[in-house]
């Protein structure tokens, strides 16, 4: 179909660049954006019939990844530092 | 020598935007809202269990009148309860570290039992301030006595829940601290430092499940002696 309208796994690495122009960046978009994202990963991984602990273990060890991420700043000089 | 051990406490900010809003609404992300099938997946199978769990707890003790406060009631339970676990996880903030948040949580709620009390039963509410069978010449001060604390009440509730996770994260953080620079030292001392690392970890496990039902149980016993 048209560029804008295929999902972003969809779209080829030449394309990408004219897929982010037709995006719509204003609050309500990037909030409908974030709610599409959540809700495909809900379906995918917790709204499933056997689901186990994959699909909330996932969003712990990523919320841990991004908290890192958050606090490098801070913590990069420790390695070498000596008083704690 | 800076005292960075006390820098895991500091709320935690990237180019001067506060993140501390998105450590305290993650939670929300972890309990899905229940869809309108008879059978639902695991994780709302789960909270749904869990949720009728504490709220028949918490609910039991009290009159119907009571029954009003069951969802603030039980969703500060699933807050708190979400939020001190969460800050076991490495790298992560735990909101509950910060005074502020605690007073803020404790000190409406305690305000509310305790006008909703004077406002429907005053007698009642204000005879709670002597029990039953003193002696005359102790009245006047276990009156003062009793008055300071209720009082005291918000400020206990609030700074029991600061003091336990704050105490709990720092002495994780020393014993860490120990464990790694013993290590190319001496080894043996090492591996039992991280044995009591293990079992303080377990203890902080249960301190956050805990606290968090302590908070709520008192507040509920003040609402029992209000409503």
């Amino acid at each position: 179909g048209p560029l804008s309208e295929r999902p972003l796994m969809q779209v080829r690495l030449g394309e990408l660049h004219t897929w982010i122009s037709t995006c719509d960046f204003s609050p309500q978009g990037l909030l409908g954006a974030a709610q599409k994202a959540w809700n495909s990963y809900y379906a995918k991984y917790i709204n499933v019939r056997r689901g186990g602990h994959t699909g909330i273990s996932m969003l712990l060890a990523g919320y841990c990844l991004l908290s890192y991420s958050w606090n490098y700043q801070h913590f990069k000089r420790h390695r070498w530092r000596k008083y704690h | 020598m800076n005292l960075s051990f006390f820098d895991q406490f500091m709320s935690p900010s990237l180019l001067g935007i506060p993140l501390i809003l998105i450590s305290m609404l993650f939670p929300t992300l972890l309990y899905p809202s229940p869809n309108s099938r008879w059978i639902t997946n695991r994780l709302l199978t789960l909270q749904s269990w869990f949720l009728h769990l504490i709220t028949k707890q918490l609910m039991t003790p009290l009159t119907k009148k009571g029954h009003k406060w069951a969802l603030i009631l039980s969703s500060l339970m699933i807050f708190l309860l979400t939020i001190n676990l969460l800050g076991l996880l490495p790298y992560t903030f735990t909101p509950t570290t910060q005074l502020s948040m605690n007073l803020a949580l404790a000190f409406p709620l305690w305000l509310a039992t305790l006008l909703t009390g004077l406002r429907n039963q005053p007698s009642a509410s204000l005879g709670h301030l002597l029990p039953e069978g003193t002696p005359t010449p102790l009245i006047p001060a276990l009156i003062l006595i009793e008055t300071t604390s209720l009082l005291i009440r918000p400020l206990a509730l609030g700074v029991r829940l600061t003091a336990n996770l704050t105490a709990g994260h720092l002495l994780i953080q020393l014993i860490s601290t120990a464990t790694t620079v013993l290590l190319p030292i001496m080894p043996a001392v090492s591996l039992l430092t991280l044995s009591i690392l293990l079992l303080l970890t377990i203890l902080e496990v249960a301190v956050a499940m805990i606290q968090a039902y302590v908070f709520v149980l008192l507040l509920s016993l003040y609402l029992q002696e209000n409503i």
